[in-house]
This record gives structure tokens, C-alpha cells and sequence, in this order.
């Protein structure tokens, strides 16, 4: 069972990691569209 | 004639509680409509795979043989064998979705990653409790508010325990209303929930909304190529929409598609819900573990949206952050109501509804990052 335990925290870790990874990428990507395409829609 | 008795007298107390929880859940989807769709399907499902010797499932008849039941052959064929129907849903999903909240408002989407926390924290009360590695992730993808990715990813690690997660994943989603005030109001003050945030939304260009499912297919590709398909259906169904070339087929995938897949989706997960398999302490445990999910979600966001606001001079109302849940737009709705309860010129829908689409697209990207390492850790 603590094996499993610290396989469970690993996997936060790693888990949390990856995704806040991709979304705060996705959040650079979209702070970057507001730049490009704001001017377009004016 | 002894035949006909035959049903009776192999009807144990097991199924007599699959019978209770059938009509509960019947009585819950029609009385206080609670996800009906499924709920309804569900329950009257439950009946119908444990009625004794029930055609709905493989049978063995005497000097016959096997016999296919409808039911275990839809989800052998719909789910077992290519997550189909949970998968072909997201389409219809991602047709519904409109990311523009989102788009003029970037920073709402750190919410949506947030407010996945609670999937890990159950999973490691999970394996506290004895579960093992890939029971528990399929157990805390309950956190992720999110029908079709529970589904998904419980098939896939091919838990025993799929009935039960996903009746404690369609009903916590029902109750998120109940759920998310209790768990929020114990992380704020009424001062913290009467913050203000304008809302001056910025026009959103149409390229902008036809790059942005391309890219976020991309993105969470790359970095976490197991979440494709789930990503990918998703944005697969966005794209659709906001090409506003193919107006027919946005309207289908967002009606006839997902009302035919939750049609079938329901009844067919029911064919899960076997007496031996369900009426068990470890049903008891997970739907514990799913209320757990739901309320560490909300308050990770919650947590998460306070330490901005340590760095921000633009303050967010702590809340917000619990909107982070994929559960749309129920609980969008919730973080108006608090925000109104607090203080009645407080509007915060269209700021929640941003953090609540971010919310779908970080728990599908959660799902497969769960598929994607859970194998490596076994």
C-alpha cells in the first residue's frame, strides 16, 4: 500500500505538471492570438 | 411448469438492491432531474441486466449455448472494444462549446488546470484505501467532472469498478449545485465572494476561433500525446462549428449525435452494474472518493485564483476559480448565485462560463495525461 501511496504522489506530481505544461502553453498561445488578431477585428 | 419459478427463486437480496438503486435513480433523474439523460438509462438499466437470467446480457441456455444479450453486446462492441461512444460524444461536445468567453479573456483557462487537482488527491486517498494503482486513477477521474473521459479512461484501465464510477461521476455532476457552495464558503469569506470583476469582453476574431482547436490539439498532442483522441474529438467538434461552413452537420453532432450516443450510452453502462459487481463496500467507498474529487476540485481552484490575486492588481474573484470543474455550465451558475448571495449587483457568469469551458479542455487533457503515465508507474 505505500508503495502504491508514493506511486499516487508521483503520478500528482508528474500528472499536475503535464497539464498545467499544456495549459499554461495554451495560455501563452491565446495571449498571443488577443495581439495577432485584435487588430483585425477593429 | 416449474420453470416459471425459476426467476424467483434465484433472486437473492443482491438483486433486490439493484432494484432500490434502479428505481433511486429513476426517481432522481424524473422527480429532481438530476442528469436525467443518464441517470434515467442508468437506473432503468440496473433493473433490467439484474433480473435473473436477464436476456439483455450473454446468457447460457441448456443444450444451446451462448446467447448474446443486447446490452453486453453494445458495450462490447461501444465501449470494450474502441471507447467509441464515450469518444464520439466529445464531438457533439465540442460543437456546443463556445470557447469565445475564453478567447477574450486568456488568463481564465489556468483555472481549468487547477481545478484538476482533485483527480490526483482521490487517487491517492484511493490507494490508501486499498485500491490498486489503476482502479484508483479510474476512480479519481470522477474529478474530472466529465461523463465520457470517466467512461473513457475506467474502460481503458479496465476497472472493475466502471458501474459505480460512472454513476458517482453523472451524479456528483447533477449535484455539483449542492456540492460546490458547501466546499467553496469553507475556503472564502462573504468579502472574498463579493469581489467584483468587470467584464468588458474584447471582440474575438473569426480566425482566432478557427485556430483555436487546432492549436490546442496540437499543443496537448505534443505534450501529452495520449489525450488525442480525447482532445482531438473534442476540438474535432469545435472546428466544426466555427468553420460556419457546415452548419448541418454542427447542428447534428450537436443534437442527433449526442442524443443518440447518450441514448444507448446510459443503458449500455449499465450492463456494468451487475448485482455481484456493485453490491460491495468498495460501491460505498467510491462514491465517498467521488464526493472527495469534487469538493478538492473546487477548492484547489478556489486556492489557485487566491494566489493570483497575491500577484494581480486585476483582482479575480476567488470563486471563479471552482468554475475551473468541467461540469458546464452547472457550475458556472453556482459561482453567479454565490456571487449574487454576497452582493446582488455582482455579475460573475460570463467570467465563470470562461473558467468553465477552460474546465473541459484540462479534463480531457487530464484524462490522457493519466493514461498516458499511469502505465509507466505500474
Amino acid at each position: 500500500m505505500e508503495h502504491l501511496f508514493k506511486a499516487s504522489l508521483v503520478l500528482m506530481y508528474q500528472g499536475m505538471g503535464a497539464i498545467f505544461t499544456v495549459i499554461f502553453l495554451l495560455y501563452l498561445i491565446l495571449l498571443l492570438f488577443t495581439k495577432l488578431f485584435s487588430r483585425n477585428s477593429e | 411448469m416449474s420453470f416459471l419459478l425459476d426467476g424467483i427463486l434465484a433472486t437473492s437480496w443482491q438483486h433486490i438492491v439493484m432494484y432500490v438503486i434502479g428505481a433511486l435513480l429513476i426517481y432522481l433523474a424524473i422527480a429532481k432531474k438530476l442528469e436525467p439523460g443518464l441517470l434515467l438509462p442508468i437506473g432503468f438499466g440496473a433493473i433490467l441486466v439484474n433480473i435473473p437470467f436477464s436476456g439483455a446480457m450473454n446468457t447460457i441456455l441448456p443444450n444451446i449455448g451462448e446467447v448474446h444479450g443486447i446490452l453486453q453486446w453494445l458495450f462490447e462492441v461501444g465501449i470494450e472494444a474502441s471507447e467509441a461512444m464515450p469518444l464520439l460524444l466529445f464531438i457533439g461536445i465540442g460543437a456546443m462549446i463556445d470557447f469565445g468567453p475564453l478567447l477574450s479573456n486568456p488568463r481564465l483557462i489556468l483555472f481549468g488546470a487547477a481545478a484538476q487537482f482533485g483527480i490526483f488527491a482521490t487517487i491517492s486517498v484511493a490507494t490508501l484505501m486499498g485500491f490498486s494503482l489503476t482502479d484508483a486513477a479510474a476512480i479519481g477521474i470522477i474529478g474530472a467532472a466529465d461523463g465520457p473521459t470517466t467512461i473513457l479512461v475506467s474502460q481503458i484501465f479496465k476497472s472493475q469498478y466502471m458501474g459505480a464510477i460512472a454513476v458517482a461521476a453523472y451524479s456528483y455532476m447533477a449535484l455539483v449545485p449542492i456540492i460546490q457552495p458547501l466546499a467553496i464558503k469553507l475556503v472564502t469569506t462573504k468579502k472574498e465572494r463579493a469581489i467584483k470583476m468587470p467584464y468588458n469582453p474584447k471582440e474575438v476574431s473569426r480566425m482566432a476561433r478557427l485556430l483555436f482547436p487546432i492549436v490546442v490539439t496540437m499543443v496537448a498532442g505534443y505534450v501529452a500525446p495520449a489525450s488525442v483522441s480525447l482532445v482531438g474529438l473534442l476540438m474535432f467538434g469545435n472546428l466544426i462549428r466555427e468553420s460556419e461552413v457546415l452548419g448541418s452537420l454542427s447542428e447534428s453532432a450537436q443534437h442527433v449525435l449526442t442524443n443518440l450516443i447518450t441514448l444507448v450510452l446510459g443503458i449500455t453502462i449499465s450492463s456494468t452494474m451487475v448485482a455481484e459487481n456493485f453490491v460491495r463496500l468498495e460501491t460505498f467507498l467510491i462514491l465517498i472518493l467521488g464526493l472527495i474529487a469534487f469538493v478538492f476540485d473546487s477548492i484547489a481552484g478556489v486556492l489557485f485564483a487566491k494566489l493570483l490575486n497575491l500577484f494581480s492588481k486585476r483582482k479575480i474573484n476567488p470563486m471563479v476559480g471552482a468554475a475551473g470543474i468541467s461540469a458546464f455550465p452547472m457550475s458556472a451558475r453556482v459561482i453567479q448565485r454565490l456571487g449574487q448571495e454576497a452582493d446582488p449587483h455582482n455579475h460573475l457568469l460570463m467570467h465563470a462560463v470562461g473558467a468553465n469551458v477552460a474546465g473541459q479542455i484540462a479534463s480531457v487533457v487530464a484524462g490522457g495525461v493519466i493514461l498516458g503515465l499511469v502505465p509507466s508507474l505500474l
